[in-house]
């Protein structure tokens, strides 16, 4: 089973958020930046799926050479090797096109994706992919299991989820629950170095979006404090004041 | 033309979510000077179709067909687009939910169109620009993304939009667009839903829960106050992590994000990831016997003490206030 799994470069999750003077960038000054922690659920699952000689698994990612640590932290993980599509990931549209081109002359059994990146958050570009390669898509997933020429998924839906059948070849977003994340040991670190990272240039495509420009949430009041015996005050004042119950 | 909303059922009924999502487009149907038409896909009842007219759609297009009895994602997908392209509809909205996640993507490539997820307000539409403003940094921001195409596809986030009642007439019109055999590759085989349960991405009231409550044999105090309140539970990583709550209970940067009119934290210290997720709930209530927990700073209401004592206090003080309420 070829897989291929596309890897997103994100600021580490503990960063505080900033944007530059006039609002219209993200200050990357300072920043440490990660594998996407949903991108590593699919990666872990991927490798699980072609473990054994079962399959192969490629990683992908459409950016700029500062991402490298980042595919080769995937490489390490597990992946046998990797490709860099070379433009700024402007927009989930864009990033989906690039990928959609490469997977299309690359003929995979299956595509993965972090349910989204923790930067944008769109979890635009698995659904995306599928649509560019008119094969089915899978959103949000908390399970995979391969079964021949098929898979069976859970999906998560409000309140429950929904269990499914799909024939391969399809793409699908992961969430927590399809595999446990992989720590890369000595020797993934070590033979990552020399895993096969190919660079291609991007594709053009039409703009359709464009971020404008960046707020960050109002700063809430002072806090209310009270004593552990204020309960009833407490239930008042979200009655009264707070008007939420 | 008219602006086109999708509006999502779950076993035939309309939930307040898909409510909202006809009063935002009710209303950006108005900035636009056009009407709302709505598109229902799967069994839902005449009665449930015309609940839509209240909310301001004046046409419902209604789709029912043995083969879209079950979220079958690229056929309902092919449907949204080819009822957006008879009607002439150049702005299309859905709900951010899990369903809408997976079809909005698929829409955008469909109908070449720019697509703002995440949707917390009205456009901005001016001169020839429609901007959108959605939350990005997984809570810790907002991006505000003009769309540049000329078909414009708008998810929104659920709490963002208050239900706001435009009494419309709503006209019922049955939509029989043929479906592809190549569209129905998926078989949904099963689809459980804990209806006794309010799912955490809906819900207005949420009670969430960390490492403070020390196991989960203690969750029965958290399951009781949430009763009590009619809230949603909820916890923060490291107890998901460690197994005591299903990973959908997970709220922050690497679970979901909620946005709640109230959020009460019993025993969550407040990391940046964790508040990243809660940022947009409306209010926030701290229980924390550390009167240094760093969730104090971004709360309305704190309270330094003891979840154990706490939490079985405020239940009680829920049911007094609802009793005689």
């Amino acid at each position: 089973m070829k897989i291929l799994v596309c890897v997103s470069n994100v600021p580490d999750t503990t960063t505080k958020i900033t944007f530059n003077s006039d609002k219209t960038q993200f200050n990357t000054t300072g920043v440490q930046f990660i594998l996407n922690p949903y991108d590593e659920i699919a990666l872990a699952r991927a490798i699980e799926l072609s473990e054994g000689g079962k399959g192969t698994v490629t990683i992908i990612h459409v950016g700029e050479a500062s991402s490298d640590p980042t595919i080769r932290k995937a490489l390490a993980i597990g992946a046998d090797d990797a490709v860099r599509i070379n433009a700024a990931p402007r927009d989930a549209y864009f990033v989906s096109f690039q990928i959609a081109e490469y997977a299309r002359a690359n003929d995979f059994d299956l595509i993965l994706t972090g349910r989204e990146s923790i930067d944008y958050n769109g979890s635009q570009v698995g659904a995306m992919i599928g649509e560019f390669l008119d094969i089915p898509s899978v959103s949000i997933i908390k399970k995979l299991e391969a079964d021949g020429n098929s898979a069976r998924i859970e999906r998560e839906i409000e309140g429950g989820k929904e269990v499914l059948n799909v024939n391969f070849p399809f793409i699908a977003s992961c969430a927590e629950g399809v595999a446990e994340p992989k720590i890369p040991n000595m020797r993934g670190i070590m033979s990552a170095r020399t895993k096969p990272l190919e660079v291609l240039e991007a594709s053009d495509i039409e703009k359709v979006v464009t971020f404008k420009s960046y707020t960050t949430p109002a700063p809430r009041g002072s806090v209310t404090m009270l004593t552990s015996d204020e309960t009833e005050k407490l239930i008042n004042l979200l009655h009264t004041e707070a008007k939420v119950i | 033309m008219s602006v086109l909303v999708y509006v999502e059922n779950a076993e035939g009924k309309f939930k307040k979510s898909t409510f909202e999502v006809v009063s935002y487009a009710k209303a950006v149907s108005g900035l636009l000077n056009t009407d709302l038409t709505a598109i229902s896909i799967g069994d839902v009842s005449q009665d449930e179709l015309s609940a839509l007219g209240k909310y301001g759609a004046s046409k419902v297009l209604n789709v029912t067909s043995d083969k879209l009895k079950t979220f079958v994602i690229q056929a309902y997908a092919s449907v949204i687009s080819e009822a957006a392209k008879n009607e002439g509809s150049d702005v299309l909205i859905l709900a951010n939910s899990f369903s809408g996640k997976g079809l909005a993507p698929r829409l955008a490539v469909k109908l070449q169109a720019g697509l703002a997820d995440s949707a917390v307000e009205l456009p901005t539409i001016e001169n020839n620009s429609f901007s959108v403003k959605k939350t990005a940094f997984s809570g810790k921001a907002f991006a505000h993304v003009e769309l540049n195409s000329k078909n414009k596809i708008v998810a929104l986030n659920p709490n963002s939009y208050p239900l706001t009642e435009n009494l419309a007439d709503a006209k019922i019109e049955d939509f029989k667009p043929e479906i592809k055999e190549s569209d129905l590759r998926i078989t949904v085989t099963d689809v459980i839903r804990a209806t006794d349960k309010i799912a955490l991405p809906d819900a207005e009231l949420v009670v969430s829960a960390g490492r403070g409550l020390k196991g989960p044999e203690n969750w029965s105090m958290v399951e009781e106050l949430a009763e009590a309140l009619g809230a949603a539970t909820a916890c923060s990583k490291p107890v998901s992590d460690a197994g005591w709550r299903p990973h959908e209970e997970h709220v922050g940067q690497t679970g979901i994000a909620v946005s709640p009119n109230l959020y009460i934290a019993i025993g969550i210290s407040g990391a940046i990831q964790h508040l990243a997720g809660v940022s947009s709930s409306k209010t926030i209530v701290v229980i924390n016997k550390d009167p240094e927990a760093p969730f104090f700073k971004v709360a309305d209401y704190g309270i330094v003490g003891d979840a154990f004592e706490v939490v079985p206090k405020l239940t009680e003080a829920v049911k007094a206030y609802k009793s005689h309420s």
